[in-house]
């Protein structure tokens, strides 16, 4: 049985006070919280194992390198990915986009070939590919949504064509919460010869992910997004491109041999891995995915659908305030305005009651101009939030209400 | 957190429910952009300048109530004065909502000394100034405050 309280013990942050009132944190779809696990991982491994990986022959970088392997294989595992080399760490969901961008893309486009996009991508699946486009000629169209913020049925099919090299599609919209047909796009994408990168962010933390049932080419995410540490990300690739795909970076660690006439790169997964990474990060990640498991994501989406239902209730009894997004089945975010009140100002009203939500664009600027707003608040739910907190935000929004309307 | 009425004060309410000067300038001879893309707040400011005197300012945009505020608060300061004297109005309304002393007399302005209390709304009070700098220097690209 799901226990909330219990779970909110183990978040020390969640203890804390803000302004004077309890830490009512509902930012979950910018980054999430750390739980104890966590944080003890990253300590552990500076207290007692810290050192560099891949070299030493003494003890502690044979044990720092073990730890750093073994969360390859939790991430592998948490993916369902077929190889542990097929799991290459970034800084984040951007720099693997960046990295199949720059490896993939620069190998295998030509002028003339198209990349799709759908129009409620975040910035970092829509510049990588432009500046892919400035370099080689491709060209980027973008899939369109809705009234309701859902990709307009049909459109995808009628994009994809024989020149659709790549498509590009987030499973989960940071913006709006809508959970894209990842699965349908992907074998039609096939079909068409195009291979496809699935923008997992927002995805990790709320769905149960099995790359391999997918078959996606490239799948993406970030640690922070999922409990884990910042500035750690994966980049899930299938062998067979990898293999392919020349390095992204030059450096330590994805080398086989140096000589000023020659050098040879290191096999998989460390041919993409220039440098030393940010070990620290890697566990850490690592104990956030035990950590989820052990919880479960079934358990976790069904915590949070319960939140976003209550939300989108009371929302819809709220006078004034619209939800944007309204796709069926949305994941854990509640993008919504107020008539009369920017979103800016909401933010700031709300902060003074304890409540953290974002207000902006959600770095997802085609979406604002798709809905013809300048920004939205965003409330967006984890595993630690309650009902009471839900109640909560619209009290706090019924200040707001208060203080600019009346 | 200082109280948020010293944030939002009914000056700025009233500032932001009707703006002043609101709107185009036909025989605008400057004119500028402004934007923050922390918050997607957008004005565009209109200045009639003559004799090196601004004899007209109107603005138009959507943002938030500080930046809304701040625009009409700030049109109407600006009737009258010479480019000089604008920007030393901007660089005591600068000084202000960064919290630090201020020399000159900033009048209604002063009903946004609050912001300095709010380190993530400053550049809302400033984008209608920092647009108000490119205007003055007839600058073609749109300004940001980032």
């Amino acid at each position: 049985m799901f226990d909330v309280q219990r779970m909110r013990a183990q978040f020390p942050i969640l203890a804390r006070e803000v302004h004077g009132r309890p830490l009512v944190y509902l930012d979950n779809a910018a980054t999430t919280q750390k739980p104890r696990a966590v944080i003890d991982a990253e300590r552990h491994y500076y207290e007692f194992q810290n050192a560099n990986i891949h070299r030493g022959v003494h003890a502690l970088s044979q044990e720092a390198t073990d730890a750093f392997e073994a969360a390859r294989d939790k991430v592998k595992n948490f993916l369902k990915a077929p190889h542990r080399e097929e799991i290459i760490f970034t800084r984040g969901a951007t720099e693997a986009i960046n990295l199949v961008a720059h490896s993939w893309g620069r190998t295998n486009l030509k002028a003339g070939d198209e990349i799709l996009v759908s129009e409620m991508e975040h910035h970092a699946n829509i510049v990588p590919w432009q500046l892919l486009c400035e370099a080689t000629g491709a060209v980027l169209k973008v899939i369109p949504i809705d009234e309701r913020g859902a990709l307009v049925p049909g459109a995808f099919e009628s994009l994809l064509g024989p020149r659709t090299k790549l498509v590009g599609i987030t499973q989960v919209s940071n913006a709006l919460g809508t959970v894209n047909p990842v699965a349908d796009i992907i074998r039609k994408a096939h079909q068409a010869g195009a291979l496809v990168l699935v923008d997992g962010a927002q995805a990790v933390a709320h769905l149960s992910v099995d790359v391999k049932a997918l078959d996606c080419d490239f799948y993406v995410f970030s640690g922070h997004k999922l409990y884990g540490p910042t500035g750690i990300g994966v980049l899930y690739g299938k062998r067979e491109h990898l293999e392919k795909m020349p390095p992204y970076q030059g450096g330590g660690d994805m080398i086989a041999q140096v000589t000023f006439k020659k050098t040879t790169y290191n096999e998989l997964p460390y041919k993409f891995e220039a440098g030393t990474p940010h070990i620290a990060g890697v566990v850490g990640l690592g104990a956030a995915i035990d950590f989820i498991l052990s919880v479960g994501l079934e358990t976790i989406a069904a915590h949070e659908d319960t939140l976003l239902a209550q939300a989108t209730r009371l929302a819809s009894a709220f006078e004034g305030l619209q939800v944007i997004g309204t796709a069926p089945g949305k994941a854990s975010i509640l993008s919504f305005v107020m008539k009369g009140v920017h979103p800016h100002d909401i933010g700031t009203i709300l902060d003074s009651e304890g409540v953290a939500i974002r207000t902006g664009h959600h770095c997802a600027m085609p979406v604002m101009d798709h809905y013809h707003l300048p920004a939205t608040a965003r409330a967006s739910f984890a595993l630690y939030n309650t009902p009471d907190e839900v109640d909560a935000l619209f009290r706090a929004l019924r200040r707001v209400e208060e203080l600019f309307l009346k | 957190m200082s109280d948020l009425r010293d944030l939002y004060q009914e000056v700025i309410f009233d500032h932001n429910r009707h703006p002043r000067n609101f709107g185009a300038l036909p025989e605008a001879n400057r004119h500028a952009d402004g934007f923050n893309p922390l918050c997607g707040d957008r004005l565009t400011l209109h200045l009639r300048v003559e004799g090196g005197v601004i004899q007209e300012a109107r603005f138009e945009g959507a943002g938030c109530a500080i930046s809304t505020a701040s625009a009409s608060l700030m049109t109407e300061a600006l009737k009258g004065k010479t480019e000089a004297e604008a920007a030393i109005l901007f660089e005591g309304f600068h000084h202000m909502v960064m919290g630090e002393p201020v020399s000159v007399d900033l009048g209604k302005l002063a009903v946004l000394a609050g912001v300095s209390e709010f380190p993530a709304r400053v550049k809302c009070a400033t984008l209608a100034w920092h647009t108000l700098n490119a205007a003055l220097k007839n600058e073609s690209n749109p300004v940001s405050t980032e």
